[in-house]
């Protein structure tokens, strides 16, 4: 069970932890001894001052603030020009779970690596044109089920936030009792083990 | 790359949203040894960096570099736990104080031990409410009636009322009992309520 949101930062948080393993490139500004294994192109000790790397975005992040900053940080291609471009253009066509599984919360990473404040935008841009789509999925989800796996993380949750309470308001209005239910973990208990059974056979 | 093993830790948790898999003792060992080697090696070249900062930088950025890694291996573990322990407080109050036995083979010895004092410590809140206790996790719905139909989903077996009336629950039967009586059994999964 992770903890409901990541947006203030939450230490304990896992999706933030998943999060910031993603991958930008970025640029080394300073010599770094001892620490060539992190370069695995080449076989030096050392990794030199200039050498260009991918590396997970907890890392870039604490290595590019302070007054002595030792990386410049990149934007990863999905936050790119082109891709801005392509989102600028109808957002709701994208498969966002493809361009990656925590878009929202590595955008606003590193929306801090563009000055110009560009990806800010697109990311409050892709949000608002997604959320009417996805209200309407949660309302109505008979409809086709493989539209859910073009979500990213943020976007599946919140789905199926609303889906539950739609279902629980539809039950409501019927019958307006609610039955005493098992509780949930009870019930995922009993699941798995039906499983096993059927694995042993 | 440092912060790998503990990025599978977590990826667990992750993988496993309700339910507690195995604790995996094996991996929360080596990230702990990482952690140490790293601040080791830091310590060594702490010590050392007065006489060689000349050639090829300093080694600061070197320490910088490990120290981030230190950090972001304990958020792991300390994720990690912290996560099983929340999954593990809301058990207690599904499953209620004793765990079924596959569950609790998951468990690490710790976790068992903090089980054991949570609900230790929330038995002694409950019976410390009102004049003679209360029980927190009944009513947990406001109730509509005294009396409410039940369906057995197992055979449970012998199940003595309050008033010292025993049922037999057997699968499939249908009982009309107090709600109070049977509302944990529902909970527990051995009840259906039917309206």
């Amino acid at each position: 069970m992770p903890l409901p949101s990541s947006y203030s930062p939450n230490y304990f948080s896992i999706d933030d932890i998943l999060a910031t393993q993603e991958r930008t490139p970025c640029k080394f500004l300073l010599n770094v001894p001892k620490m060539g294994q992190l370069n695995p192109s080449a076989a030096e000790r050392d990794l030199k001052a200039g050498t260009s790397l991918e590396l997970p975005l907890w890392l870039v992040i604490e290595m590019s603030a302070g007054r002595q900053p030792i990386i410049t940080p990149e934007l990863p291609k999905v936050f790119r020009e082109s891709y801005r471009e392509i989102l600028k253009a109808d957002a709701c066509a994208v498969d966002l779970h493809k361009y990656s599984l925590h878009f929202y919360e590595v955008g606003s990473y590193v929306k801090h690596f563009d000055r110009r404040g560009d990806v800010h935008e697109i990311l409050l841009h892709t949000f608002k044109t997604r959320y009417r789509q996805l209200m309407d999925l949660a309302d109505n989800s008979v409809s086709d089920p493989s539209v859910q796996h073009s979500l990213d993380t943020l976007e599946k949750r919140i789905f199926v936030a609303s889906h539950s309470a739609r279902t629980k308001l539809n039950s409501w209005l019927i019958k307006s009792g609610s039955p005493l239910e098992a509780a949930e973990l009870v019930v995922n208990h009993k699941k798995r083990k039906r499983v096993d059974v059927d694995d042993m056979k | 790359m440092y912060g790998e093993k503990a990025y599978a830790l977590v990826k667990e948790c992750a993988n496993h949203e309700n339910s507690l898999p195995p604790y995996n003792a094996s991996l929360v060992q080596e990230v702990s040894n990482e952690i140490r080697t790293l601040v080791e090696e830091n310590q060594e070249d702490a010590q050392t960096s007065t006489e060689e900062t000349s050639d090829s930088g300093s080694v600061v950025s070197t320490i910088r570099l490990r120290h981030a890694a230190v950090k972001r291996n304990l958020r792991c573990l300390m994720a990690y736990h912290y996560n099983r322990l929340r999954l593990l407080r809301k058990m207690r109050w599904e499953f209620g104080s004793i765990l079924p036995a596959d569950i609790k083979s998951n468990l690490s010895p710790a976790e068992i031990e903090w089980f054991a004092k949570y609900s230790r410590s929330l038995a002694s809140y409950m019976r410390s409410v009102g004049d003679d206790g209360l029980n927190l996790a009944v009513d947990l719905k406001p109730p509509k009636s005294l009396y409410i139909e039940v369906k057995c989903t197992v055979d449970y077996g012998r199940y003595e009322l309050n008033d010292g009336t025993v049922l037999l629950l057997k699968k499939d039967s249908r009982h009309y009992l107090p709600r109070s009586e049977c509302e944990e059994l529902v909970r527990q999964g051995v009840f259906e309520h039917i309206l």
